[in-house]
């Protein structure tokens, strides 16, 4: 009750706040020598209620205060401790509530460190960056507010979907959301930046710090949610095309390109277009990306309560931001030539502009690919869904080029350059397709296509184990981030043509047996836990190298809500994952039980750490 | 005639146009190939002809319909003014019962009897697919 009354006042101190540092803005934005004390401390004011307000819904529900809604529809006494924690972030009302949270420790967090940048600009990013706060506050407070009350007071709470129970999708929300909303730092500063006219190769230098916060961030966040959905979903898969997943990826692709973009402003003070229009279309698509995913649009698991309201208001609040970001851009950017130069064919230059325009076409395909369905739903209330096959058709082929291009770019020189040792790099791009075939001569299936792309993938690979020991080579984090993702590409192909599966129905005590698998369903016992009752069945597993492995994976019932979920058993080891999930079909004996052989999963999460390290490597490098 | 700038330059647009149509073109075409419609009981019964492609059936499972044996899951979609009988071989979502919402997505073989591939799996217990709700007719 008490925390209810406080966590919602503060988010109103938060609000009133922001509306004075616009008027303290516009003070000192007049006389701006120096930047006004006050500014930073309202800032922090600001944040601090913001962190006051979050503490109490986090109170509110770890003593399970069931007089507020929010608790109630979302957490349970008997749920641990952790996951009454993690309830907080877990459902629409608390998630808004942490990008809030984000926003207002990044935008203070901005306001110290860049003390060496001009008054003027550090002013302007303020005022964007409170536009996007005030219209999340407004949007929290109005149409959904997280400390609204109960009464009767219930005894107990509805609890949190079991699936959500988990330690990897905890932490999810957070990481995803410090990556999404690092971007709107990026966006308020480049706003601010077009505005004064300071989009140069210093002001490339100072955001790129920003830019690899929130592209490490969204790295681990979509790999964490990757993570969860392999073991949790029992799908035995780590990437669907779903609507939820791809609204992820296309934000990191916008971001990913951005980051290339800013590297060549910061060295040679071009693209500086490309660099505008990256912002702001990432963090659009952020945006966007909790527009259809907290509207109820699309269909998953993130889609809480379904309120018409919530939608329209994060629509008009995402065109006001567009209209307002295109409306700067052609005003005050004038790429007046001062800066254009001509560069060659073969440059550095080059090579990175092509790299946007394959990233612009993936974007697309992506975007596409999610946002027609909703279209025509609309248009014409037909439903249709848009599966793998599509992404994969059109992905693919253009995968090729962009991973010779991975491995050539690097190498230009900027404006002119000639490809220094050709002789090797023609020999190891005949090595690799040698070796591509040499993996695949005993497959029948899609030959050329599997051949060319682990050729090509393989090329990028050798050419950036190589060049971690040929020279000193200055740009190690690209050479990282270059080579872990060769290795995801690869352990990608290698997982998806190396697998294999075996469903089948079993009661306990029965045998299923083909010529490489032996499937033995030994027993099943009973287990009970506080929060939910399981069924642990136990197989032995047998391949036809005579390997033994016993799985024991487990079907729970959760009591609060009543929802079946499975457990999946996995042996992982460095080359191979071995996957079983069981599930039971109703009223019957029979078990339905999945079996999968996955090599090199574990290389695919490493790789993407991999890719990741190299950004984090590239931020603390002078 | 005209200085090389120009023609570059020319060259340039040219290019970047034929890439976008190229690249447009290619995407409608996937699209038109890969796209899986979604049909109800009912909209299955009114079909002038079978088309081959994948298809999703959504609606109820009907009551006391599951019936399975060592390699094959089958049951009866309805939505309560029609209903089509579907066999399934793969793996169930956790929230598969009777008297629940389903989507199957699959082959059609006729009117009475498709053959799935997939069956989606939901992950909330009162959540319904907008798909099946609208099939229901908000039931």
């Amino acid at each position: 009750m008490i925390y209810s009354l406080i966590g919602y006042y503060s988010l109103i101190f938060g609000l009133i706040f922001g509306l004075f540092l616009f008027y303290l803005s516009y003070k000192n934005f007049k006389n701006s020598i120096l930047l006004d004390n006050k500014i930073i401390v309202f800032s922090f004011l600001q944040f601090f209620f913001v962190i006051i307000s979050f503490l109490s819904l986090i109170f509110s529900f770890v003593v399970s205060d069931f007089s507020n809604v929010t608790v109630f529809n979302n957490s349970h006494t008997t749920k641990p401790l952790f996951y009454k924690i993690s309830g907080t972030w877990g459902n629409h009302e608390g998630s808004l509530l942490l990008w809030l949270l984000v926003l207002t420790l990044f935008i203070f967090i901005f306001l110290v460190r860049a003390k060496n940048q001009s008054v003027k600009y550090r002013i302007l990013t303020l005022v964007f960056q409170q536009v996007i706060i005030i219209g999340f506050f407004i949007f929290l407070i109005k149409t959904s507010n997280p400390f609204n009350y109960l009464f009767p007071i219930p005894n107990e709470g509805l609890g949190l979907n079991p699936i959500l129970q988990d330690p990897a999708l905890a932490i999810h929300p957070p990481i995803l959301y410090l990556g999404y909303v690092g971007s709107s730092i990026i966006f308020s500063s480049v706003l601010a930046a077009t505005t004064l006219k300071m989009i140069s190769s210093s002001w490339a230098s100072h955001i790129k710090k920003w830019v690899l916060i929130s592209w490490i961030f969204l790295t681990l966040g979509i790999l964490l949610g990757s993570i969860w959905a392999y073991y949790e979903l029992g799908w035995g898969g780590f990437w669907f095309w779903d609507p939820v997943e791809n609204v992820s990826l296309m934000p990191w692709l916008a971001l990913t390109t951005l980051l290339h973009c800013i590297l060549v402003l910061e060295k040679k003070s071009v693209l500086t277009s490309w660099v505008i229009i990256l912002s702001i279309a990432t963090f659009t698509l952020s945006m966007c990306g909790t527009f259809l995913v907290r509207s109820g649009i699309l269909n998953s698991v993130h889609t809480f309560a379904n309120d018409p309201e919530r939608g329209l208001f994060i629509l008009i609040f995402l065109f006001v931001l567009i209209f307002l970001s295109v409306f700067i851009f052609f005003l005050f950017h004038k790429d007046d030539g001062r800066n254009s130069y001509n560069f060659f064919w073969m440059s550095k230059e080059t090579s990175i502009l092509l790299n946007n325009w394959f990233m612009m076409y993936f974007l697309s395909v992506v975007l596409i690919g999610t946002v027609y369905p909703i279209f025509l739903d609309v248009i014409s209330s037909q439903k249709i869904s848009v599966g793998p096959p599509f992404y994969h058709k059109l992905l693919i082929p253009f995968l090729i080029p962009f991973l010779l291009m991975m491995a050539i770019g690097p190498k230009l020189k900027w404006i002119k350059s000639n490809l220094d040792d050709k002789l090797y790099l023609i020999s190891l791009f005949i090595i690799s397709i040698l070796l591509a075939f040499v993996i695949l001569k005993n497959f029948s299936q899609n030959i050329l296509i599997n051949t060319i792309l682990i050729s090509s993938a393989l090329y990028l690979f050798f050419i950036t184990l190589r060049d971690f020991f040929v020279k000193k080579y200055k740009k190690i984090s690209q050479n990282i981030a270059h080579f872990g993702f060769s290795l995801l590409i690869l352990s990608i192909l290698f997982n998806n043509l190396f697998s294999s599966e075996i469903i089948t129905n079993l009661k306990v005590g029965e045998t299923f047996e083909n010529s490489e698998t032996k499937i033995v369903f030994e027993s099943i016992n009973q287990k009970k836990e506080k929060n939910y009752n399981s069924i642990v069945a136990n197989f032995n597993i047998q391949n036809s190298k005579g390997e033994e492995d016993t799985f024991s994976p487990e079907l729970r019932i959760y009591n609060q809500p009543v929802i079946a979920t499975s457990e999946a058993d996995i042996k992982t080891t460095l080359m191979s994952d071995k996957f079983i999930v069981i599930n039971i079909v109703q009223n019957q004996d029979f078990f339905n039980v999945r079996y999968q052989v996955k090599p090199f999963m574990m290389w695919i999460w490493l790789s993407v750490i991999l890719i990741s390290i190299g950004g984090v490597i590239s931020f603390y490098k002078k | 005639m005209y200085g090389r700038k120009v023609k570059l330059r020319f060259l340039f647009i040219v290019l970047i146009l034929i890439t976008l149509i190229l690249s447009v073109f290619l995407i409608l075409k996937a699209l038109e190939e890969n796209v899986v419609y979604f049909q109800s009981p009912t909209e299955i019964k009114l079909l002038s002809e079978l088309n081959k492609n994948k298809i999703r059936v959504g609606g109820m499972v009907k009551k006391n319909s599951i019936s399975i044996n060592s390699n094959e899951v089958n049951f009866i979609i309805t939505d309560y003014k029609n209903e089509i009988n579907v066999s399934y071989t793969g793996a169930v979502p956790n929230l598969f019962e009777e008297e629940k919402g389903v989507v199957a997505e699959g082959f059609l073989k006729d009117r009475n009897f498709f053959s799935a591939t997939k069956i989606l799996a939901k992950h909330d217990e009162n959540y319904m697919p907008p798909e099946v709700k609208e099939a229901l007719g908000e039931k």
